[in-house]
């Protein structure tokens, strides 16, 4: 078979991705329509900006939704033949298969690589912000709440953990030893460090759960009890299983090195949430509807929680896309510098991190997830910016 | 004034000790030392061996004792010696440092200029389609981290196969994507792949701030009288508007020296460029702790100082705050 020119090869990643089109037509098509009841997301179609990098994270979550559609090979399959070959060389004996984008150095497809890629990203970077804002929201608002030492004494720790190099930081924390080798023991179970600062940071989602129901139900126990006894077995269950590796079915389990670079990117991103929490709290804090709150004889938690962030929303939103993009930048560098996963997980930044060091002969392996990774936060940053040009103009 | 700077200076001693000791604790783990041991006299000692090796060393001692050692040692100007480049430790910084420093200086010199003149044009006319452009421009920088700018600027300009180098040479490339020659002799060809890399990064950010601070003054009342009074467009932002709008970004550079740290690392490995953060990477990656615990005081040094500097120069600047 000849191989693929560059019109051939562009039209054969545009048919490979077809899933991913007809997602997002749907998509797009159905929020469209609906875009009057959708609130602030159904008023980003009046932001050409922001649909642009809606569309883009969309194409990126859905990629890593039909990996198993899209990528022809499997990521770690090798193809002896195919060693560093160019873009558009056909796969001998596959009837019709292409690498695409060209083989790696181990013989490796590296469209498919990229596409599988996706996978790792779209899941850690979107939870692991998720667990950083619930903590900094839970130590921001009464930082900024009451005020006096307690704000004091957060804001020290905060800046302490600020003014730590992350690069310094992800090299101390992140390797092997540290993620196997127990700490403490605790009961019979040994604690490595990565799993102690994930019993503490795990149990803010809990914590911030279990809050939003006490104070929302609290005077109607019928109805505050079926509710807090869900939130609390299923809470615990994740807590245990993610946490410890110590989930009674065996369904619930985090690899020790995902657990260690998981727990590192929280780490790192809480304080500037817990800041930017205290901030706004600090602002809203003197408006007159928490007053009113106040005079009415609600708990400082149902203020907190009810009155003050429900307000703070908007810069909030904006700030969980702008840092899902800074996490997946920081998980890359993880991945650039070695410290990623496992040496044959396809996230980007470990494929970038071989590709590089034959960057000046065979550009095309590292090229590839470079352009993927860069159009993820870009999009982020695009969609970050047009949900604040809309939230401003309320 | 001299009370805050006091005050401010007291809280970073306070911040530098316990960085200082989370990381003299980080490097001092178990599988840290156990490691340094086989290292230092011999790979397939038994664990009986070890322990008596780490013993003999004086490892075994209170870590809080070994932390006020150390600590008196650098106070004294003593940082210990590399374990893997076999030489005094406040040598190896000082060199590499050097080469650090000619990096972050152009970079610098790239960076801030362009970064401030973008914002500027940018924020000067609020909505229009220099803003735009420029602002898409701003937010597409600020998505690329270095590692992949870094690869994308190589294959463009330093790759034999792709990019541009094949369109208008022969043979060779138009740029070095090594940099390795740069610590003899800087020239623009092993140079200015590294620094465009690192400066495309963070001007993304700066302009964005600058934007922001620019069309904030541009809607002050001050301006809007200069321009009822007849002043011309472009007087008014050179004369009247620039002065004030560039008090937020002067923050914002500052702060921004923590995160070229990063940059430096990521670039100095990408490009095989010796400086400091090639060596913070030996460093880690071959557990040469002594080398390790003086390059985190220095990237620590270099955080703190530059929030001093931007606090204090933040108060000096803006005459509209008056610190008790």
């Amino acid at each position: 078979m000849e191989p693929l020119s560059w019109g051939g090869i562009l039209s054969g990643i545009l048919v490979a991705f077809w899933p991913v089109w007809a997602g997002l037509a749907v998509i797009f098509a159905g929020s469209y329509a609906a875009r009057r009841h959708l609130g602030l997301y159904g008023k980003l179609f009046s932001s050409p900006i922001g649909l642009i990098g809606l569309a883009l994270v969309l194409f990126w979550a859905l990629t890593a939704l039909f990996a198993p559609q899209i990528a022809p090979f499997a990521p770690l399959e090798q193809i002896a033949a195919l060693k560093n070959k160019v873009p558009g060389t056909p796969v001998p004996d596959s009837g019709g298969l292409y690498y695409l984008l060209g083989g790696d150095n181990l013989a490796r497809d590296v469209f498919s690589r990229m596409v599988w890629g996706s996978q790792s990203v779209l899941i850690i970077a979107p939870a692991a912000t998720l667990i950083a804002f619930m903590a900094g929201i839970i130590l921001g608002l009464p930082a900024g709440y009451f005020g006096g030492r307690l704000d004091t004494a957060l804001s020290f720790l905060a800046n302490l953990v600020l003014a730590f190099p992350v690069i310094l930081l992800f090299y101390l924390l992140v390797t092997p030893e540290i993620a196997r080798e127990p700490m403490v023991s605790l009961g019979g179970l040994g604690l490595s460090l990565p799993q102690m600062m994930a019993a503490v940071l795990f149990l803010f989602p809990l914590v911030f759960v279990v809050m939003l129901l006490r104070t929302r139900f609290g005077r109607r126990p019928a109805q505050l009890a079926p509710r807090l006894g869900l939130a609390l077995v299923v809470g615990l269950w994740a807590y245990f299983g993610l946490a410890f590796n110590a989930d009674p079915l065996g369904v619930l389990y985090m690899d020790p090195f995902l657990l260690n670079i998981f727990v590192s990117v929280v780490f790192v991103n809480s304080p500037t949430v817990f800041r930017i929490v205290r901030g706004l709290t600090m602002d809203i804090k003197t408006r007159d509807y928490v007053s009113a709150a106040q005079t009415r004889g609600e708990g400082p938690w149902y203020i907190m929680l009810w009155e003050i962030l429900p307000n703070a929303r908007g810069p909030l939103i904006v700030d969980f896309c702008l840092r899902i993009g800074y996490t997946t930048i920081l998980f890359g560098t993880l991945g650039f510098f070695g410290l990623g996963i496992s040496p044959e997980s396809p996230t980007w930044g470990m494929t970038i991190n071989e590709g590089r060091r034959l960057l000046s002969v065979y550009p095309h392996a590292a090229i590839a997830p470079a352009v993927a990774l860069m159009s993820l936060v870009l999009g982020l940053n695009l969609l970050a910016d047009g949900l604040r040009e809309q939230s401003l103009k309320d | 004034m001299l009370l805050f700077v006091l005050k401010r200076l007291g809280v970073m001693l306070l911040t530098a000790l316990c960085l200082t000791f989370v990381v003299f604790w980080l490097t001092n783990l178990e599988p840290n030392l156990e490691k340094l041991a086989k290292e230092q006299a011999n790979a397939r000692m038994t664990d009986e061996q070890v322990e008596s090796w780490l013993e003999g060393h004086g490892y075994r001692r209170p870590l809080l004792l070994r932390y006020g050692e150390w600590v008196g040692g650098v106070v004294q100007g003593d940082l210990g010696t590399s374990s893997v480049f076999r030489k005094p430790v406040a040598e190896i910084v000082g060199e590499r440092l050097g080469y650090t420093g000619w990096l972050m200086f152009w970079v610098m010199v790239v960076m801030v200029p362009s970064a401030l003149l973008i914002g500027v044009l940018a924020g000067m006319r609020e909505g229009s389609r220099t803003d735009r452009t420029l602002s898409t421009f701003s937010i597409a920088s600020t998505a690329t981290p270095e590692y992949v700018s870094g690869v994308i600027l190589v294959v463009l300009f330093a790759s034999s196969r792709g990019g541009l180098s094949p369109i208008f040479l022969e043979r060779g490339t138009l740029l070095k994507g090594v940099a390795t020659s740069a610590t003899d002799s800087i020239t623009f060809e092993n140079f200015a792949l590294p620094v465009a890399t690192m400066a495309l990064y963070g001007m993304g950010y700066i302009a964005r701030m600058t934007r922001a601070s620019m069309a904030e003054v541009m809607t002050a009342q001050y301006i809007r009288t200069a321009r009822l009074k007849g002043v011309s467009f472009p007087s008014i932002v050179i004369r009247h508007a620039l002065r004030n709008a560039l008090i937020a970004p002067f923050t914002v550079i500052m702060l921004q020296f923590p995160w070229l740290l990063t940059g430096v690392v990521i670039v100095e490995t990408l490009f095989n460029y010796k400086g400091f953060g090639w060596t913070l990477v030996q460093a880690a990656s071959n557990n040469d702790i002594e080398l390790l615990l003086s390059c985190s005081i220095v990237a620590v040094l270099v955080v703190l100082v530059t929030q001093l500097i931007s606090d204090v120069g933040y108060v000096w600047l803006n005459p509209r705050i008056r610190v008790r």
